[in-house]
C-alpha cells in the first residue's frame, strides 16, 4: 500500500500544472456553446499538442502519441479538477468510436475519421438502441439489405444523443436476418447527410432534448463503412460498451458534487440556521460522505488492478450501479435540504446553483437507466461476479 | 502508487483464515456460544500462538511492528469466522500506549498483561454509568466492556476522555444477542490509575475501524453463504439463484460490500501514515459498514428462506455479531455526528 507518487510523476504533475496555468486565459467559458465552437476547438488543439488530450492516440492519426500510463492520466484528471479548467472534449466519437477504429478499423477508416474526430471537427452519434431493442440490444431490427456495393437501410434508432449535430453515425444494423440474433449484426459508419435520414428530437424529463429518434427510409450507404467484418458487429460493439459503462459513475466527479453539496449546506440558511445545522439533513450528508469515501477507495483499487493489467473483478463490476445511484442521492439531498426553494427550475431570482441540482437529479435518473439499466447491472454482478446461473431461456412455443 | 495488499499481508490473512477454518468451525462457535469454556480456551490458545498480541506493537517493544491495515485484515478474518478473540482489545490498547505508555507493551505482547476495553465514556455514556478519576483513583461503571472477562487490566476512558490503565475490577457479564463474545459491566471502586494518558481521538477511531473490519468479514461470510445456498437450493425445477428476484439480492449485497473493503484499507492506511483525513475516514468506515452490514445480515437471511431463520443453519450468529458491532463504540448516527465534529462542521460560521 503506497499512495504516494514517485518523483518522476510529481515532476509530471508540475509540468501539467504549469501548462494549464500558462494557458488558462485561452480556455473556453460556458458562453462558448456548441459542439463545433471555434474557441472550444482551439482549446482541444492546444490540449492535444501538450499531451493533455488524445494522449495515447498515435501521432499519425492526430494524437499526442504517448505510451499509455494510467498514473499520468490520473494526474491530468486531478489537475483539471483542481484548476476547474475545462477538460479535453469528450463525446461519443472520441470515447467510443476512436478506440474501436484503432483496434478494428481499416487503414482508410483510421485515416479519414480519427483526426477530425479528435479535433472536434467531426461529430458522431451512436445508433445502437431501438424502440424494440433496449436492454436486449441484440434484438435490433434495423435492416441493411445488400445492393451491389451498397446497403439499403430501413428502420429506426432511439436515445441517439447529438444526432442533430452529428456529421456521421456509427450504427448497428441487421445484415443477416436468418442468422442467430448475435450473429447477423454489422457495425457500420455512414454520413448523417445521406438522403432518407430523419432526426426527431426526443425531449426528456429535464425539459431538454438530450436525445433523438432517428428514422431510416431506403438510406443507401456504401459497404466500405463496415468496421471489422460483415455480421461481426456484435463483437465490435461489445468492446466499446464496456468502455461506456466504465465512464459512468466516476468517483472523482462524485466527490466534486459532494464538496458542492457541503458548501451549499454550510452557506444556505433556513429560519436563521445553516442547513448543515439541521441534524437530520446533516446525518444524511455524512451517510453520503461515507459512500463517497468508499467509491473513491474502490476507484484507487481499480486503478491499481489496471496498472497491473489484471481484472478488477467485483470492484469494477459494481461501479456503474453504485456510482450512478450515489450521484442521484447527492442531488436528492441537495433538493431536500433546499426544501421549498429546491423545486425552483430554469429561471428566477430564488434559483440556487442555476437549478443544476434539479436537472442533475432528473438527468442522473436517466443515467441509472441508460448504459445498461440498474437491473442489467445486477444481472452482470451476480452472473460474472458471483457465478450465479443465467436465467434459463424460455422453451420455444 | 499502489492501492493493494502486499504479498505479506495476503499471506497473513490467508494463514489466519486457514487456521480459523479448522479451529473455529460453526460447531465450535456454537459450543463457545453456549458456554463451553474448554472450547473457548482452546481457540484463544490457538490464536495466541499466532502472535496476534504483539501485531500492532513496535519491534523495539517486542512486537511485530505491523500497522492498522494488517490489524484490519486480522480482524476481518476473525469476523468472517465470528471467532471470539482478545485481538481487538489488545490492538486498541497497543495503539493507545504508542506514545507515553510504552513501558506496558512488553507485558501485553507476552500475554502477562491481558487487556480489556472500557471505552463507553468515549462514545455513549448512560445515566447511571460513567467513570470519574480523583487523586489517581477510578470510580464508576463502564458498560459493554470488551474482553474484560479474564483480563488482568483494563484500558479505561474517564468522563473527560482521559485514558487509564488499571487493574480489572469486579465485573459481571452483560448478555447481548451476540453470544460469540462476552461483554461486561465493569465497576471501578477506587482502582489505581497505573498510567494516565491525555484524550486521544485516534483510540476511538481505531476501535471503530477494527469493529468495521469485523463486520466486513462477517458480512462477507453471509454473502458467501447466501450465494452458495442460492446456487444449490432448487424450487420450481431450478436453482433459486437463477431467479432474478434472488440473484439481484445477492448482487445488491456484493455491490454494497465490495467498495466497503477498499474503504477499510484506505482508512487504515491513512491512520498508519498520519494523514489528517484518517480520523474522519475511520469514523465513517464504522457507520458505513454498520449500514452495509445490517442490510447484508437481513438480505442473506432472506435468501436462505425459512432455513435462515432457524438455529440449525446457525446464520443467526453472524446476524447478531453484525447487529452488536453496529452499536459498539457508537451507533452509526453517533459516528456520523462525530465525523461532522471532526471536520469542523458543527461550528456555526
Amino acid at each position: 500500500m503506497d499512495l504516494s507518487f514517485s518523483p518522476e510523476y510529481e515532476a509530471f504533475r508540475k509540468q501539467v500544472a504549469d501548462t494549464l496555468a500558462a494557458n488558462a486565459h485561452l480556455a473556453p467559458t460556458p458562453e462558448d456553446r456548441g459542439m463545433k465552437n471555434a474557441k472550444r476547438q482551439a482549446w482541444q488543439k492546444l490540449l492535444i499538442e501538450h499531451g493533455l488530450a488524445a494522449r495515447t492516440i498515435p501521432t499519425e492519426y492526430g494524437g499526442y502519441g504517448a505510451e499509455p500510463d494510467i498514473l499520468k492520466s490520473r494526474i491530468i484528471a486531478e489537475e483539471f479538477a483542481r484548476t476547474g479548467l475545462p477538460r479535453a472534449m469528450s463525446n461519443q466519437g472520441i470515447s467510443m468510436l476512436v478506440p474501436t477504429l484503432l483496434e478494428l478499423g481499416t487503414p482508410e477508416q483510421k485515416a479519414a475519421y480519427i483526426r477530425p474526430t479528435l479535433y472536434g471537427e467531426m461529430i458522431w452519434c451512436q445508433g445502437y438502441s431501438e424502440p424494440g431493442a433496449g436492454s436486449d440490444l441484440a434484438a435490433l431490427r434495423t435492416a441493411a439489405v445488400s445492393d451491389g456495393d451498397d446497403y439499403i437501410i430501413n428502420g429506426s434508432k432511439i436515445w441517439t444523443s447529438t444526432a442533430k449535430q452529428a456529421d456521421m453515425i456509427f450504427c448497428l444494423v441487421r445484415t443477416d436476418p436468418s442468422a442467430k440474433k448475435h450473429e447477423g449484426i454489422s457495425y457500420i459508419l455512414f454520413s448523417m447527410d445521406t438522403p432518407g435520414i430523419e432526426v426527431r428530437p426526443l425531449v426528456d424529463m429535464t425539459g431538454t432534448a438530450n436525445f433523438n429518434e432517428v428514422f431510416f427510409t431506403d438510406v443507401r450507404v456504401p459497404k466500405s463503412g463496415i468496421v471489422f467484418a460483415e455480421n461481426k458487429g456484435w463483437q465490435v460493439a461489445n468492446a466499446t460498451l464496456t468502455h461506456e459503462r466504465g465512464m459512468l459513475g466516476d468517483p472523482n466527479a462524485t466527490k466534486a458534487r459532494l464538496v458542492e453539496l457541503v458548501e451549499l449546506m454550510k452557506t444556505e440558511r433556513v429560519n436563521g440556521e445553516r442547513l448543515i445545522d439541521n441534524p437530520l439533513l446533516r446525518d444524511r450528508l455524512l451517510k453520503l460522505h461515507g459512500e463517497v469515501y468508499a467509491m473513491q477507495a474502490n476507484g484507487l483499487r481499480i486503478t491499481t488492478h489496471n496498472l497491473k493489467k489484471e481484472s478488477a473483478g467485483l470492484a469494477g463490476l459494481v461501479v456503474k450501479l453504485m456510482g450512478c445511484d450515489l450521484n442521484h442521492e447527492i442531488a436528492r439531498l441537495a433538493i431536500d435540504a433546499l426544501g421549498e426553494l429546491g423545486v425552483m427550475y430554469e429561471t428566477g431570482e430564488h434559483l440556487r446553483a442555476d437549478g443544476s441540482w434539479q436537472s442533475r437529479y432528473m438527468y442522473d435518473l436517466g443515467l441509472i437507466i441508460g448504459g445498461g439499466t440498474a437491473q442489467i447491472q445486477k444481472n452482470i454482478i451476480a452472473e460474472r461476479g458471483l457465478g450465479l446461473p443465467r436465467e434459463p431461456k424460455l422453451a420455444k412455443a | 502508487m499502489e492501492f493493494a495488499l502486499s504479498e505479506d499481508q495476503r499471506m497473513l490473512q490467508d494463514s489466519l483464515s486457514g487456521f480459523l477454518k479448522d479451529a473455529a468451525p460453526l460447531d465450535t462457535i456454537r459450543k463457545i456460544a453456549t458456554g463451553d469454556k474448554a472450547a473457548a480456551d482452546a481457540l484463544v490458545t490457538g490464536l495466541d500462538d499466532f502472535g496476534l498480541s504483539g501485531l500492532h506493537v513496535a519491534e523495539d517493544h517486542g512486537g511485530l511492528g505491523l500497522g492498522l491495515l494488517d490489524a484490519c485484515l486480522v480482524q476481518e478474518a476473525l469476523g468472517y469466522a465470528i471467532a471470539p478473540s482478545r485481538f481487538m482489545a489488545t490492538t486498541v490498547t497497543a495503539h493507545a500506549l504508542r506514545h507515553g505508555g510504552e513501558a506496558h507493551l512488553p507485558a501485553i505482547v507476552s500475554g502477562e498483561m491481558r487487556i480489556g476495553l472500557a471505552l463507553t465514556e468515549l462514545s455513549s455514556r448512560r445515566d447511571g454509568a460513567g467513570v470519574t478519576v480523583e487523586t489517581g483513583r477510578l470510580t464508576g461503571t463502564s458498560l459493554l466492556a470488551l474482553s474484560a472477562a479474564e483480563s488482568t487490566h483494563m484500558l479505561v476512558a474517564d468522563e473527560n476522555g482521559g485514558l487509564h490503565i488499571a487493574e480489572t475490577p469486579d465485573n459481571v457479564a452483560m448478555q447481548t444477542i451476540d453470544r460469540t463474545r462476552v461483554f461486561s459491566e465493569v465497576r471501578f471502586a477506587g482502582e489505581k490509575s497505573e498510567l494516565s494518558l491525555q484524550p486521544d481521538d485516534e483510540v476511538l477511531a481505531v476501535a471503530r475501524l477494527l469493529t468495521a473490519a469485523d463486520t466486513l468479514g462477517a458480512a462477507q461470510a453471509m454473502i458467501d453463504k447466501a450465494v452458495a445456498y442460492a446456487a444449490e437450493r432448487q424450487q420450481f425445477g431450478r436453482v433459486i439463484g437463477s431467479f432474478q428476484a434472488v440473484k439481484h439480492m445477492c448482487a445488491e449485497m456484493a455491490a454494497r460490500l465490495e467498495p466497503s473493503r477498499a474503504l477499510i484499507w484506505h482508512a487504515a492506511h491513512a491512520l498508519d501514515t498520519g494523514e489528517p483525513e484518517g480520523l474522519v475516514m475511520a469514523t465513517l468506515a464504522k457507520s458505513h459498514l454498520a449500514e452495509a452490514g445490517t442490510f447484508i445480515a437481513r438480505t442473506s437471511t432472506e435468501v436462505h428462506g425459512g432455513m435462515g431463520f432457524t438455529d440449525l443453519v446457525g446464520l443467526h450468529y453472524w446476524f447478531k455479531r453484525i447487529a452488536v458491532n453496529r452499536q459498539l463504540f457508537g451507533s452509526p448516527e453517533q459516528c456520523r455526528m462525530d465525523a461532522a465534529r471532526l471536520q469542523g462542521w458543527l461550528e456555526t460560521a
